[in-house]
């Protein structure tokens, strides 16, 4: 048993409007895997679906080698959910609402619940309705992470946090990865998913469009070269692979394909290379270039439009 | 727009003082906005209450075509279980068509533009501060009191809409004695009790930060001037001064349409509401009067399971019904020694009363005003099996569901909380009433007599929540229908007698099965089918919840 999360073909319809359409998502076991996509791309539904709460219109999904309609309860006892705008009971506080979904799961374990709590400085005596988005949002995450869940679906689990509590988030999600726990960390959020994540899948209008390591899918990307020579650069142009040169004097700047990088150093070396300053693709360029046509219809040009 | 309204800043809290502008600023908007959100529902309420009224006023001309048809029905109508439930026995002096009108139907349509005003104001107010909504509106060129202005006066529209139909449609039924100032007044009075009662929902809101809780205070209140005016006309005595529906019965219309009880209602009503925009400044934006108080770190094991999580989250609902018809039951009970006394002298409803099979006339008394607690008692049943849905629709089911609760399991606690808790407020109803009961007629043998014949609603409740609880599984959006049950058994039980309903009728509904104890004699199998129907609409449910998506 190697795969965590295996959805093929997922169709899910709501009246009219397609929610996923043909989803198709791998998760290995022990592995951070991000799912990308914007707003209304399917995130949530494919995670509903995950956790029996929606039941599919086509396709399969195994979940921990199960069905997750017909197995949820049992599934729901070895996984662990954060919902991307937790609702909180009014009247209860945010330390009975922890201990309530703990027990709910199984087991409680005050020690790592009581550090969980330290780590985010989350206050357990206030009533849901009294806390702020974000701490909503950390009442979830505790509620998650002090289960001993062998899968988390976290569902955009870090809208609302301060930047110093995403850093908290950061950590304890390495250490689950570390403990050998399986994490489906869904986020329009790239910087997270790039730090966290081992795959990404990206998803758009009901469909995974990409799906790989992130190093696989840099490889289908532009690196931005920004250079400078002891003497003026000659042949770039002439290099397949190469976009958007821009001489100035001395400094060279453009885009090359993945493939053709190095062709594109060795011509700069010739030239004497000064410096050096290069820069992987971001998620941000990654998701442009799938959502770029979007974009641009929007108003906005993607700097990958720009470019070609 | 003022631009005064969003720059203006005060290092104090603003006083609210009259005359200042600002604060109501963008009021009329929201009140056109209020009335947008609000058009289908306010219209079935007021089109509803209005048609109830004017078919109840256009049947008793043929129900009742002679004077001494309506002698007759007069005659019956003068004892004390009646009069509880209806009005003041002046009106019976001359039981007019428009006498009836007045008696059957004024305090129930007070009761009922109430309660639309009650749920109308917290709607607007408390619900919309709750879910943070209330925020962006605010946020706007919007006056610090505008929002509940707002509220009441959507609340007013509605309940001078109903006021409206009621004195341009009662004449034009063409039933003599309808006169237009008669139904004018019924009209007034009909909106002045809306009116009041939207006020005192004003002042709940701000007590409390939760809407439920507003509604409920606001519901209790409704409540207790019911039953203040019900001792009070049933002991004919002053107790019904003490209430304003009271008063509002006392404009008599159709018989002495005297205008000047609607003056005391109005003034409390502006009083109140005044109180109302005075302690919204008293209080933060989100918060009751009172800060909150941290509460425990941790949870205690008791909640910790389905079950738990449920009587948890029901236990403000099952405490407020339990005391409201203890206090019920005890107001009717006190009644018991009185009927009996009471009663004697009427031949007729001596008969009437024994063809119930009735030891006596105070268990007759007792088996009648049961019925009217019983329905009370099918409103928390509806409130109680609504929880989930509520539950669901705000998102906190997921997490439950998702933490290894299954759909049974989470479904199944919230719908055993209910049935425990309509078996609990049955049993608040019957302690109430056996005890106040045992204390009027001086006899400690009524008492489990009398629990024991409030108990027997129970089953009855338990369809209800079953019934509910189907719909729910099966069809969640139609949610709404379910308040068909206590409206029916209601709508039989206090009009059937009046308008003369065929008998099936009543047997339609559970409480038309339940056996009218202590009146007549115990019977095993109707309770026996009733929870069995409940335990099969319960499966249904559960089977139903499993099988659709959690929205």
């Amino acid at each position: 048993m190697t795969k965590a999360i295996i959805l093929s073909g997922l169709r899910k319809t709501f009246g009219r409007t397609t929610a996923l359409d043909g989803l198709d998502l791998t998760v290995e076991t022990g592995e951070v895997h991000g799912f990308l996509g914007p707003n209304g791309a399917g995130k949530s539904t494919t995670i509903r679906v995950l956790l029996g709460l929606l039941r599919a219109d086509g396709g399969s999904a195994r979940l921990l080698g199960k069905d997750p309609w017909s197995d949820a309860v049992e599934l729901h006892r070895r996984l662990a959910y954060v919902p991307g705008d937790v609702e909180l009971w009014p009247n209860l506080t945010g330390g009975e609402a922890i201990d309530l979904l703990s027990r709910l799961r199984g087991r409680l374990d005050r020690h790592r619940r009581d550090e969980l709590l330290e780590r985010f400085d989350l206050d357990p005596t206030k009533k849901g309705r009294s806390y702020s988005k974000g701490n909503r949002q950390k009442v979830a995450i505790v509620a998650a992470l002090a289960s001993d869940a062998e899968l988390l679906l976290l569902d955009e689990p870090t809208s609302g946090l301060d930047p110093l509590m995403e850093v908290v988030f950061q950590d304890v999600v390495r250490q689950a990865k570390e403990q050998g726990r399986t994490v489906l960390l869904s986020s329009h959020i790239l910087d997270e998913v790039e730090k966290l994540g081992d795959r990404v899948s990206i998803i758009r209008q009901g469909r995974v469009v990409q799906s790989g390591t992130l190093g696989e899918l840099r490889h289908l990307t532009r690196t931005t070269v920004e250079a400078e020579t002891s003497r003026p650069v000659t042949g770039l142009d002439a290099l397949s692979g190469v976009h958007a040169l821009r001489t100035d004097g001395l400094r060279v700047r453009f885009a090359v394909d993945g493939a053709r990088l190095d062709a594109a150093v060795r011509t700069l070396s010739e030239a004497g290379l000064r410096s050096l300053v290069s820069h992987p693709p971001t998620l941000e360029e990654l998701m442009l270039r799938h959502y770029g046509d979007e974009l641009a219809t929007n108003g906005h040009r993607s700097e990958d439009e720009a470019v070609r | 727009m003022t631009a005064t309204a969003a720059t203006r800043t005060t290092p104090r809290r603003d006083t609210g003082r009259a005359g200042d502008r600002t604060t109501l600023t963008g009021a009329a908007v929201l009140v056109r906005f209020a009335l947008r959100r609000d058009r289908a529902r306010l219209t079935a309420w007021v089109l509803g209450l209005a048609l109830v009224t004017l078919a109840t006023a256009n049947s008793v001309r043929t129900v009742y075509p002679t004077a001494a048809d309506r002698a007759s029905i007069a005659h019956g109508s003068a004892n004390p279980a009646l009069l509880a439930m209806t009005g003041p026995a002046h009106y019976l002096a001359d039981y007019s068509w428009g006498a009836m009108l007045g008696h059957r139907l004024l305090g129930l349509l007070v009761v009922m533009a109430g309660l639309m005003s009650v749920l109308t104001v917290t709607r607007h107010t408390r619900a919309e501060e709750e879910g943070g909504r209330a925020e962006l509106v605010r946020s706007a060129a919007v006056g610090r009191h505008a929002q509940l202005a707002a509220a009441l006066a959507t609340a007013a529209v509605a309940d001078l809409a109903l006021g409206l139909l009621l004195a341009l449609g009662l004449p034009g039924l063409g039933v003599p004695g309808l006169t237009g100032g008669g139904a004018l007044l019924y009209g007034a009075a009909t909106a002045a009790g809306g009116l009041l009662f939207g006020a005192v929902a004003a002042v709940t809101v701000q007590i409390t930060a939760y809407t439920r809780t507003a509604s409920g205070l606001a519901l209790g209140v409704l409540g207790a001037a019911y039953a203040l005016r019900a001792a009070g006309d049933a002991g004919e005595s002053g107790l019904s001064w003490a209430s304003p529906i009271g008063w509002l019965q006392r404009s008599y219309p159709f018989v002495d349409d005297r205008w000047w009880p609607l003056l005391p209602a109005l003034a409390l009503a502006a009083a109140t509401a005044a109180a109302g925009f005075a302690l919204s400044t008293r209080r933060d934006f989100g918060a009751g009067l009172r800060a909150a108080r941290p509460g425990p770190a941790t949870g205690s094991p008791a909640l910790g399971t389905p079950l738990g999580l449920a009587l948890r989250l029901h236990r403000g609902l099952i405490g407020g019904f339990a005391v409201a018809l203890l206090l019920l039951g005890a107001m009717y009970g006190s009644l018991l020694g009185q009927a009996d006394s009471m009663l004697k002298d009427v031949d007729q409803i001596r008969q009437a009363l024994a063809r119930l099979g009735g030891h006596t006339l105070a268990d007759s008394f007792a088996a009648l005003t049961l019925l009217v607690v019983a329905v009370v008692g099918g409103v928390y049943a509806v409130l109680a099996t609504l929880r989930p849905r509520a539950e669901e629709s705000a998102g906190r089911a997921v997490p439950v569901l998702a933490a290894g609760v299954s759909r049974s399991g989470w479904l199944g606690g919230h719908l055993a909380a209910a049935l425990l808790g309509s078996t609990a407020v049955m049993l608040a109803a019957g302690v109430g009433f056996g005890l106040a009961g045992a204390l009027s007629t001086g006899d400690g043998g009524v008492f489990l007599r009398l629990t024991g014949a409030a108990l027997a609603f129970a089953p009855a409740l338990w369809v209800t929540v079953g019934f509910a609880a189907a719909v729910y599984g099966w069809l969640p959006r139609a949610m709404p229908l379910v308040w068909v049950v206590p409206a029916y058994a209601f709508v039989i039980g206090y009009l059937g007698p009046l308008l003369k309903f065929p008998a099936g009728l009543d047997r339609l509904s559970p409480f038309g099965q339940v056996p009218r104890l202590p009146a007549a004699r115990m019977d095993w199998t109707p309770l026996a089918v009733l929870t069995l129907l409940a335990a099969a609409l319960i499966v249904l449910a559960l089977a139903g919840f499993r099988r659709r998506d959690v929205e």
